[in-house]
């Protein structure tokens, strides 16, 4: 049980997922400044931001609404994210072995942040946060049956294997999932998804600025924002770990392997801020379309050509 | 039947820089109807400039805006201008001319950032600013200000430009062109700003001479109105340029017009650079003693669009009645015809493509009582309010 609790609150769960993911979240964002011709914020900026709205800014709640879901929504997508983090984290720091089926498991888990944005939106009553809630369900509904698509042809490469220790222990023995056409295919259909799922430009339609005023966040201030921070920066941590975990042979905790390891994610973390650098956001309509016609496609393929042996 | 919801743009809001407010009533993500009401911004200046001398209304109304806080100045020199009857030197239209086109070229790049960010592009937006500045440090070197340049006065300019100063003009100049290219580029050729921009926000020709819209909205729609060629004036008659416009009237269509007159722009100032030289020599303004009883009219072409400014003389040393019509004014009213029918994606992007600036446009504040829905202060009124106040401060005094 004690350790139960510390694999969740402190290695490899949510503070150590949270600090990892502060730093890629800096990372992230002196990427994008220095694309654009910026300095960029100070290494410790995310906690400053996350702290500052922790302990100091003031919790204004909606008149209208109801509070208490309002305020437990981003609670739960910090747990969310976190139960999430530490399913793929444990097997992939070679922790412990998982379980039979923890990536059907993890596919569950990692919605959870989204649909607890979506209820807490909902429950503020304000129209631009209806407007952003049902923009995110709309892009849920896309963006999952191309991720479930990739998660089935990896299972599909790993030999009917579901879980994620012996995806990982697969790869390792042989050659990275990446190292074959089909693994191509499913990774641009994965960073896509991920894209969306971070809710990152050319997907951030829920939160679009210029257009809903950051949409489904737009009566979170006070601590319950800093929880959204929180989920924000767990998950830029976790699902780029994912991916690696998926597609790169996870990690090797020894020697030199330590440094391999920091750099797939972050080659994954430059992936996802490039693309948001070079895109305009897309409407939703353009999105779905996107999703449902030409990922699903491509993860489609990927299947069948992962079923012809290539 | 359903129930429409309302989604406010403003009365602030990252859309606009500015106070304003858009009703956008909502059915799901389709706007169904749309209601604009500014007013958030008024700062009387036409009954500021009554009260003002002709040498300080050239900065008053410099003030009105401060994107294209020359277009303002050179529509009133050339209606006051027309009153007295004379006409500039040859130079001082050159450098009129130099200036006015170096803030089109400033503002339209201001415009392709924010329409970018506006498309959740930052990039583009940071890119289009950073290709900004050399026009502005250009103006700090002409006129020893980036913005507001205070570079007109009554028969002239108050700068001369320098023949030691051309060559650096021309540097600039060149750079700013293999930058255009590039953002031009990196603009026209991605395809997902083409699945943004294109088909979104149309406005046919019908609907640019129904609402009487002008500048870069009306030239996207197929539509050559241009003041500079239609009423000539400083020394656009004088340089060899053509009016750009596209057929579409969509989005894409007002991008792609701003793009290319901004190498108009350039091409019109290398042009008066070579004027500038011809006329070696001249004054740069005339000696105005005084001003006649009349009324006079001036235009001139803003990035936006025609700015109008009517002035009544009665022959003292400040205007009597002083009447400015921004461009954003015909234009914002298009909002009706493009949003209408599109989503809140598409309504918002279409609401930026006119690039309305509603600190020139608010002329009159109206108040209504939010219960009943009543008008509050009509201008009778409010005259009455203000004898009323006069005679209670007169009789406190006396």
């Amino acid at each position: 049980m004690a350790i139960d609790l510390f694999y969740f609150f402190v290695f490899p769960g949510l503070i150590f997922a949270a600090i990892t993911g502060a730093f890629l979240s800096w990372f992230d964002r002196k990427i994008t400044a220095r694309v654009q011709f910026r300095k960029g914020p100070p290494l410790l900026q995310p906690f400053y931001d996350f702290f500052k709205l922790l302990l100091v800014k003031e919790t204004i709640l909606p008149k209208k609404g109801s509070p208490m879901i309002f305020l437990l929504a981003p609670v739960f997508s910090v747990f969310g994210a976190t139960m999430a983090g530490v399913f793929i984290l444990l097997p992939l720091f070679n922790i412990t072995t998982g379980f039979r089926g923890d990536l059907l498991v993890i596919f569950y888990l990692l919605t959870i942040p989204s649909f607890s944005y979506i209820i807490g939106s909902l429950a503020s009553g304000n129209p631009l946060a209806s407007v952003g809630a049902s923009r995110e369900m709309k892009l849920i509904i896309s963006y999952e049956l191309t991720f479930l698509l990739v998660i089935a042809g990896i299972i599909m490469k790993a030999g009917q294997q579901f879980d994620l220790n012996s995806v990982i222990s697969i790869q390792q023995a042989g050659t990275p999932f990446i190292g074959s056409i089909s693994g191509v295919l499913l990774f641009i259909a994965g960073i896509f998804c991920l894209q969306a799922k971070l809710g990152l430009v050319p997907f951030d339609m829920a939160e679009a600025e210029t257009e809903i005023t950051e949409g489904m966040f737009i009566e979170y201030s006070g601590s319950a924002f800093a929880m959204i921070k929180l989920t924000k920066y767990i998950m830029l941590f976790v699902l780029p770990a994912f991916i690696v975990a998926l597609f790169m042979n996870g990690f090797r905790l020894e020697g030199i392997s330590i440094l391999w390891a920091i750099l797939k994610i972050i080659v994954v973390v430059l992936l996802l801020t490039l693309i948001r650098n070079t895109n305009p956001r897309v409407k939703i309509k353009q999105a779905v379309k996107f999703f449902a016609l030409w990922m699903n496609l491509i993860a489609v393929i990927a299947i069948v050509l992962i079923a012809f042996g290539y | 039947m359903s129930k429409k919801t309302l989604i406010p743009i403003g009365p602030y809001h990252p859309l606009q820089e500015e106070p304003e407010l858009f009703k956008l009533y909502c059915d799901g993500e389709i706007v169904r109807d749309i209601k604009w009401e500014t007013g958030y911004n008024h700062r009387g200046i036409e009954k500021l400039s009554e009260s003002k001398t002709y040498d300080q209304v050239f900065f008053l109304v410099e003030r009105i805006c401060g994107i294209c806080s020359t277009s303002h100045p050179f529509a009133f020199a050339n209606a006051v201008e027309e009153i007295i009857g004379v006409e500039v030197t040859d130079r001082a239209k050159y450098i009129r001319s130099i200036i006015g086109e170096l803030e089109r070229i400033h503002s339209h790049l201001l415009w392709v950032g924010l329409a970018g960010h506006f498309l959740g592009y930052n990039t583009v937006f940071m890119w289009a600013w950073k290709y900004r500045e050399p026009v502005l440090d250009l103006f700090e070197m002409i006129t020893g200000n980036r913005n507001s340049y205070a570079m007109f006065r009554l028969g002239g300019v108050r700068r001369d430009i320098d023949e030691s100063k051309i060559p650096e003009i021309q540097n600039i100049l060149d750079g700013l062109k293999t930058k255009t290219d590039l953002l031009a580029g990196a603009v026209m050729d991605d395809p997902v700003i083409h699945a943004r921009t294109k088909g979104v926000g149309i406005l046919t020709k019908q609907d640019i001479l129904d609402y009487a819209a002008v500048g870069p909205t009306a030239r996207a729609s197929g539509v050559a109105i241009d003041v500079r060629k239609d009423d000539p004036y400083a020394a656009y008659p004088l340089v060899n340029w053509k009016v750009i416009t596209a057929e579409a009237g969509d989005v894409f269509a007002k991008a792609e017009v701003r793009l290319l007159e901004m190498y108009e722009s350039v091409s019109i100032i290398e042009q008066c650079l070579k004027g500038l030289q011809k006329s070696e020599g001249q004054d740069i303004a005339l000696k105005i003693k005084e001003i006649p009883e009349g009324m006079g009219m001036g235009r001139a072409e803003a990035p936006r669009g025609e700015v109008f400014h009517c002035v009544f003389s009665d022959g003292s040393n400040s205007p009597a009645r002083h009447k400015i019509r921004a461009p954003s004014y015909v234009n914002i009213a298009t909002f009706r015809k493009s949003c209408v029918g599109q989503t809140i994606a598409d309504a918002t992007i279409s609401l930026a493509a006119v690039d309305p600036c509603y600190c020139c446009t608010e002329r009159m504040a109206v108040a209504y009582d939010a219960n009943s829905g009543k008008r509050l202060m009509n201008a009778r009124e409010l005259i009455e309010l203000s004898v009323r106040k006069t005679s209670e401060i007169k009789n406190k005094l006396i």
